[in-house]
C-alpha cells in the first residue's frame, strides 16, 4: 500500500532542493532581470495564501472572504516584534514612546549573530501565525455555523474591522496608526556568506508552510475536512463534529494567511493597513479559482501565473507601443490576430461541443453552431477584434492603439472571467501534480 | 437636538440612496441566491455615464439616458456572468460576480485614466436650502421622500401585478416556479431592470452629494448596501429600505461622535451583530432542511 | 431478560402545524432486529433523525443503553401550537448534535444515499473512523499516529472484505452502480464501531437477489458485530423475514406494534398499509 509513497516523497524533496538552487542562483548571478525575481518572491508568498485559502475553501467548503485580514494582523505582529530599538522611535514619530521596547530579531541576533537573527525570524513568523489563528478562533464562534454566502460576507465585514481597529488612533502607539510600519527586519538582511538569500528565503519559508499544510489534508483531519466539504449532513452523521473541525480549519488557515502576511511585510520592508483591503482577498481568491478549487499545486502554479501576469508580462499592455516599421506591424497583426483565432475558436468549439451533446440538443437536426449567449459574445468581440487588426494595419498609425495604462489590467480581468466562465475547474480541477502522471484509479 | 440635527439629516439621505441600491441587491438575492458583488460597480458606472453624458447632452436628457444605459448594462451583466452559471454551485456564482466587480472596475480605470471626474450638478437637486435653522442641499431632504414613493411602487408592482408574482414564486422556490411555466430568464431580467434603474437613481442623488467619481467609489457604498440588504433580512425589500436607513444614520452619527475612522466598521458591526444574534435579518425568515 | 438499547418515549416532532411524529413510543432490546414500516410520509425517518440528534423533538425523550440522550419539551413558539399528547411531562431540554450520537455507539444510514463524492470507496469507510482516532491534530500532522492509523486502514479493508467491496475499493465512491453504493454505506457506518445500527431503507433499488443477499448479511453482522438493528423498510418480504418485531407507523401515529406473524394479519395495518397480502 505504501509502496508509491516514498519515492514520491523523495521525488518531491529533490525536485524543491534543485528549485532552491536555481533561485539561489538567480539571486546571485548578475544580469537576471529584476522583475524576475520579485516575480518569484511575490508569487512564493502569494503561493502560500493561495493554499491556505484553499485549506478553508477549497477543502472545508467554507466560503471565506476574510483572507486579507488575517493577513495584516501577521504583517503587523511580524513587524511590530521586529523593528530595532534603535529605530522604533523614528518609525513612531507620531506617537512618542511607541513600539514595543524590544525586537526580537535584534536580541536573538546579537547573542547569535546570524543565526539568531534567522531564529528570530522563525518565531516571529510562527508569533504571526499565532496571533491570526487566535483572531481566527474568536471570529469563528460566533460567524461558521452561518451558511456559506452569510458566513463570505461576515468574514469580509471582521476584515474591515481589524482593518479600522488596527488604524485607530489610540492604539497608535502599537501600531503606528495609520502610518506605515518600516525599517523591520525583512529577506535582505540575510546572506550566507557573500550569497544574498533574498529570494531563496521565501521559498524556504512558504515550502515548508506548503509542506505542512500538505500534510494536514493528507491526514485523518484533512479528510474529515473534505466530508464536511462533500455532505456535512453525512459527515455529522458519521461522528464529525462540525463546529469543531470549521474551526479547526478555519483557524490553520487564518494561522498561515497570517504567516504569508508576516511574509509580504518582508519582501514589501513595509506594513500599512491599506493594501489589506477586501481587493487583496478577492486576487487570492481568483488565483484559487485559477489553479483549481480543491487543488494544492493548482494554486501553486496560478499564483506564479498570476503575479507574472500582473507584474510582469503583461506589463507591455500598459505602455504606449509605437512599433518600428511596416514589418513589425505585420508580425504584430498576425500574432495578434492567431491569438484572437485560438482563443475564439477554443471557447467557441468546446462550448458547441458541450450544448450539442445535451440530453435535449440530440437529435435535433443540422445545426451548424449551437452556443450560449457567451459563446455568441466571445465569437462577435472576436470578430470585431479582427476587424480592428485589419484597420490598424491598413492605417499609416505605427502607434498600437489600446495599449495605455490600465489595459492590462483590463485584458487581466478578461482572461480571469473567461476561466471562471469556461473553464471553471481552473487548471488543476482538485487533482494535485503527481495525479497527472499517474494512469487509472485516483490515490490510496 | 441641533447638534444632531445635521448628522441625523446626513444620515437618513446617505441611508435613503443604500436603500435603493440595497433593493438591487435583495431582489437578486431573492431569486438567485447570489450576492451580485458587481451591483456596486454598477452603481459606480451610472455615477460615470452621467459625467460623460452631461458634457455632451442637456442635463435632464442626460438623467434619462443614464437611467437606461445602466439598466442596459445591468442586464449585459447578468447574461454574460451568471446565466451561463445557473446551474453550478453558488460558490461558482459568486467567484463569477467577484470577477465580474473586478472586471468593471478595471475596464472604468482604463477608460477613465484613474483620474478622478467631476459630477456634474443638476439644477434644482443640488441648491442650497435651509430646514431648522440647518443649511444643506436639496438632495439631502428629497432622498427620504423619493426612495419611500419608489419603494412603495416597487412594493406594489411586487404585490399586484403579474410579473411581481411571478418574481415572487420564483424567491420561494426557483425549480418549481420554472416548473410552473413561468418564464424564468424574463423574470431575471426584470429583476436586473428594476435593481438597476433604481441603483442609478441612487447613484444620481449619492453623487449630487459626493461629488467625485471614482472607479473604486462604489465598492464600499456598495458593500455597505448589501449589509443593510442583509441586516433588513434578505430577500425582503422593506427590510433592504429599513436597512438602508439604518446603516445611513449610524454611519453619520459614528463620524458625529468623531469616530470618523470607525464610520466604515460600524456599519460591518452592526453586520455581525444580526449574523449573530438574527441571521435572517430583522424581516427575515428561517427555512428547516429537510434530510 | 435482555438488556434494552434504544427507548423512544412520548416522541412528537411537529414541524409547523404539521405533526410528523405523533407520541411514539418504541423499543428496541440487545441483538434484536426490528422493523419500521409504514406508507411513505407515515414519519419513519422523521422518527430517525430525531433518534440520531438531527432534529430535537418538539417533546419527548429517547434513552439509549438506559441513558437520556434527547429531551425536549414545547417551547416558544410551540407551546400554543403544539397538538399532541403528553406536553407537560417534560421539563429539560437536552440537544446533542448527531455526531455525539455517532459517538455514544448510533449509527445511521441514509434513505437518499449520502456518500461523500470526491472519495472513494475505501476513503468513505476510513473517514467515518475518525470519530474514533485519539491523535490531535500536530500528532496526526507530523505522522506520529502511525500505528493507529494503520489498525484503522485494516479495519476497513476487513468491511471491504466482508461487505464484498474488495473490487471497488480505489472507485469514486458515487461511481459506483446503486445497490453497491448502498453497501458502502452499511459499510461506512459499520467503521464507527456502533452499538445501535439505523438503516434507512437499505433495500431500495435493489433487485430480488440482492435483497436475499441483503437479509443474510443483516442476520449475519448482528451476530459478527454484535449489534442491535432497527430498520425501516418498504420490501416486505425482507420485513417479514428478518425482524424479530415489526411497529407500524401511520401518519406519525404508531398503530401496531408485533411479531411479524400477528402484523402481517393485523387489519389497521392491512387497510393503511400492506392491502391484500402478496407476497413481494
Amino acid at each position: 500500500m505504501k509502496r508509491n509513497r516514498i519515492p514520491q516523497f523523495f521525488i518531491i524533496v529533490g525536485a524543491f532542493l534543485l528549485l532552491l538552487a536555481v533561485v539561489l542562483m538567480l539571486d546571485n548571478v548578475p544580469g537576471v532581470p529584476v522583475m524576475l525575481l520579485i516575480v518569484l518572491r511575490k508569487g512564493a508568498i502569494y503561493a502560500l495564501v493561495a493554499v491556505s485559502m484553499n485549506i478553508l475553501n477549497g477543502f472545508t467548503g467554507l466560503f471565506s472572504l476574510g483572507q486579507a485580514g488575517f493577513m495584516l494582523l501577521g504583517a503587523y505582529t511580524y513587524a511590530i516584534l521586529t523593528v530595532p530599538v534603535e529605530n522604533q522611535a523614528l518609525v513612531y514619530q507620531r506617537y512618542p514612546n511607541g513600539g514595543i521596547g524590544f525586537s526580537v530579531t535584534e536580541s536573538l541576533g546579537r547573542v547569535l549573530g546570524q543565526p539568531g537573527l534567522l531564529l528570530g525570524v522563525i518565531i516571529c513568523l510562527i508569533l504571526a501565525g499565532i496571533v491570526a489563528g487566535v483572531f481566527a478562533y474568536l471570529i469563528g464562534l460566533p460567524v461558521l455555523r452561518l451558511k456559506s454566502d452569510y458566513l463570505a460576507i461576515a468574514t469580509l465585514g471582521f476584515a474591515e474591522i481589524i482593518r479600522a481597529v488596527v488604524q485607530y488612533e489610540k492604539l497608535g502607539p502599537i501600531t503606528n496608526g495609520s502610518n506605515l510600519l518600516s525599517n523591520f527586519t525583512n529577506f535582505s538582511n540575510f546572506h550566507l556568506g557573500s550569497l544574498k538569500l533574498d529570494t531563496v528565503m521565501p521559498f524556504v519559508f512558504a515550502g515548508v508552510c506548503i509542506w505542512v499544510i500538505t500534510l494536514i489534508i493528507n491526514s485523518t483531519y484533512g479528510r474529515a475536512f473534505k466530508a464536511i466539504r462533500d455532505d456535512e449532513v453525512a459527515a455529522e452523521a458519521m461522528g464529525i463534529n462540525l463546529a469543531n473541525h470549521k474551526r479547526m480549519s478555519f483557524i490553520i488557515s487564518s494561522f498561515f494567511a497570517g504567516i504569508s502576511g508576516a511574509m509580504l511585510a518582508m519582501y514589501q520592508a513595509s506594513v500599512q493597513a491599506t493594501i489589506f483591503k477586501a481587493a487583496m482577498t478577492y486576487e487570492i481568491l481568483l488565483i484559487v479559482v485559477l489553479g483549481g478549487i480543491g487543488s494544492i499545486s493548482g494554486s501553486i502554479i496560478a499564483a506564479f501565473l498570476f503575479v507574472g501576469s500582473s507584474e510582469w508580462w503583461l506589463r507591455f499592455l500598459d505602455n504606449t507601443t509605437v512599433l518600428p516599421n511596416f514589418n513589425a506591424k505585420l508580425l504584430f497583426a498576425i500574432i495578434f490576430a492567431a491569438i484572437v483565432v485560438g482563443i475564439v475558436f477554443l471557447v467557441v468549439y468546446r462550448q458547441n461541443k458541450a450544448q450539442k451533446s445535451r440530453p435535449e440538443a440530440v437529435g435535433r437536426g443540422r445545426k451548424i453552431l449551437s452556443l450560449k449567449l457567451s459563446g455568441v459574445i466571445t465569437l462577435v468581440v472576436g470578430t470585431l477584434l479582427l476587424l480592428g487588426d485589419l484597420r490598424f494595419l491598413i492605417s499609416p498609425d505605427l502607434q498600437v492603439p489600446l495599449l495605455r495604462s490600465g489595459f492590462r489590467m483590463v485584458v487581466f480581468s478578461i482572461i480571469v472571467m473567461i476561466v471562471v466562465l469556461f473553464f471553471s475547474r481552473g487548471l488543476m480541477g482538485d487533482r494535485e501534480l503527481p495525479d497527472l502522471f499517474r494512469t487509472g484509479h485516483k490515490r490510496l | 437636538m441641533a447638534r444632531i440635527l445635521p448628522y441625523l439629516l446626513g444620515g437618513i439621505s446617505v441611508g435613503g440612496q443604500y436603500a435603493l441600491i440595497a433593493i438591487g441587491y435583495t431582489m437578486v438575492y431573492g431569486i438567485l441566491r447570489l450576492i451580485n458583488f458587481a451591483h456596486g460597480d454598477i452603481f459606480t458606472a451610472a455615477g460615470f455615464f452621467m459625467v460623460y453624458a452631461a458634457a455632451s447632452l442637456p442635463i435632464y436628457v442626460s438623467v434619462a439616458v443614464v437611467i437606461l444605459l445602466t439598466i442596459f448594462m445591468g442586464v449585459l451583466v447578468e447574461r454574460v456572468a451568471y446565466k451561463p452559471l445557473r446551474s453550478a454551485p453558488r460558490m461558482s456564482v459568486m467567484i463569477s460576480a467577484i470577477g465580474m466587480s473586478y472586471l468593471l472596475q478595471n475596464v472604468m480605470w482604463y477608460i477613465t485614466g484613474g483620474l478622478a471626474k467631476r459630477y456634474p450638478i443638476i439644477p434644482w437637486i443640488s441648491n442650497s436650502v435651509t430646514i431648522l435653522g440647518y443649511t444643506t442641499k436639496r438632495v439631502t431632504i428629497i432622498t427620504p421622500f423619493l426612495t419611500l414613493i419608489l419603494v412603495v411602487a416597487l412594493v406594489i408592482l411586487i404585490q399586484k401585478t403579474k410579473i411581481g408574482m411571478a418574481m415572487r414564486a420564483a424567491s420561494r422556490d426557483f425549480e418549481t416556479a420554472q416548473l410552473m411555466g413561468i418564464k424564468i430568464d424574463n423574470v431575471i431580467s426584470f429583476t436586473f431592470v428594476v435593481g438597476s434603474a433604481l441603483a442609478a437613481v441612487g447613484s444620481l442623488l449619492y453623487f449630487s452629494n459626493y461629488a467625485t467619481v471614482t472607479p473604486v467609489v462604489g465598492a464600499m457604498p456598495g458593500l455597505k448596501a448589501f449589509v443593510a440588504a442583509v441586516f433588513g433580512g434578505i430577500g425582503s425589500i422593506p427590510g433592504a429600505v429599513l436597512g438602508g436607513f439604518i446603516i445611513g444614520i449610524s454611519e453619520t452619527l459614528t463620524k458625529g461622535a468623531g469616530l470618523t475612522t470607525f464610520s466604515d466598521a460600524v456599519t460591518f458591526a452592526l453586520l455581525i451583530i444580526i449574523l449573530v444574534v438574527k441571521p435572517t435579518g430583522l424581516f427575515g425568515e428561517k427555512p428547516t432542511q429537510k434530510v | 431478560m435482555s438488556d434494552n438499547v434504544l427507548k423512544v418515549e412520548n416522541v412528537t416532532m411537529q414541524f409547523g402545524g404539521v405533526v410528523a411524529v405523533d407520541n411514539v413510543n418504541l423499543e428496541v432490546n440487545a441483538g434484536e432486529i426490528v422493523s419500521l414500516i409504514g406508507p411513505n410520509g407515515a414519519g419513519k425517518t422523521t422518527a430517525f433523525n430525531v433518534i440520531t440528534g438531527v432534529y430535537p423533538p418538539t417533546n419527548g425523550v429517547v434513552y439509549f443503553e438506559g441513558k437520556k440522550i434527547v429531551e425536549n419539551y414545547p417551547r416558544g413558539k410551540m407551546k400554543k401550537l403544539y397538538k399532541s399528547e403528553n406536553s407537560g411531562a417534560y421539563t429539560h431540554a437536552i440537544e446533542p448534535t448527531p455526531d455525539k450520537i455517532t459517538r455514544m455507539g448510533v449509527a445511521r444510514t441514509f434513505q437518499n444515499i449520502r456518500l461523500w463524492s470526491s472519495q472513494t470507496v475505501f476513503e468513505n469507510i476510513l473517514i467515518a473512523k475518525h470519530c474514533r482516532v485519539t491523535a490531535g491534530l500536530l500528532s496526526a500532522t507530523f505522522r506520529m499516529n502511525k500505528l493507529e492509523e494503520r489498525r484503522q486502514r485494516e479495519e476497513c479493508d476487513e468491511l471491504l472484505g466482508i461487505l464484498e467491496l474488495d473490487g471497488v475499493r480505489n472507485e469514486l465512491a458515487t461511481s459506483l452502480p446503486y445497490g453497491q453504493q448502498r453497501r458502502v454505506e452499511i459499510a461506512r457506518a459499520l467503521a464507527t464501531q456502533p452499538k445501535l445500527l439505523l438503516l434507512d431503507e437499505p433495500a431500495a433499488g435493489m433487485n430480488p437477489q440482492e435483497t436475499q443477499e441483503l437479509t443474510a448479511f443483516i442476520s449475519r453482522i448482528r451476530t459478527d458485530f454484535r449489534l442491535t438493528v432497527f430498520i425501516i423498510e418498504h420490501h416486505m418480504a425482507l420485513v417479514m423475514d428478518i425482524s424479530d418485531r415489526i411497529y407500524v407507523l401511520d401518519f406519525g401515529k404508531l398503530i401496531a406494534s408485533d411479531t411479524p406473524a400477528k402484523v402481517q394479519n393485523d387489519q389497521r395495518v392491512v387497510d393503511a398499509y400492506l392491502g391484500v397480502s402478496e407476497d413481494a
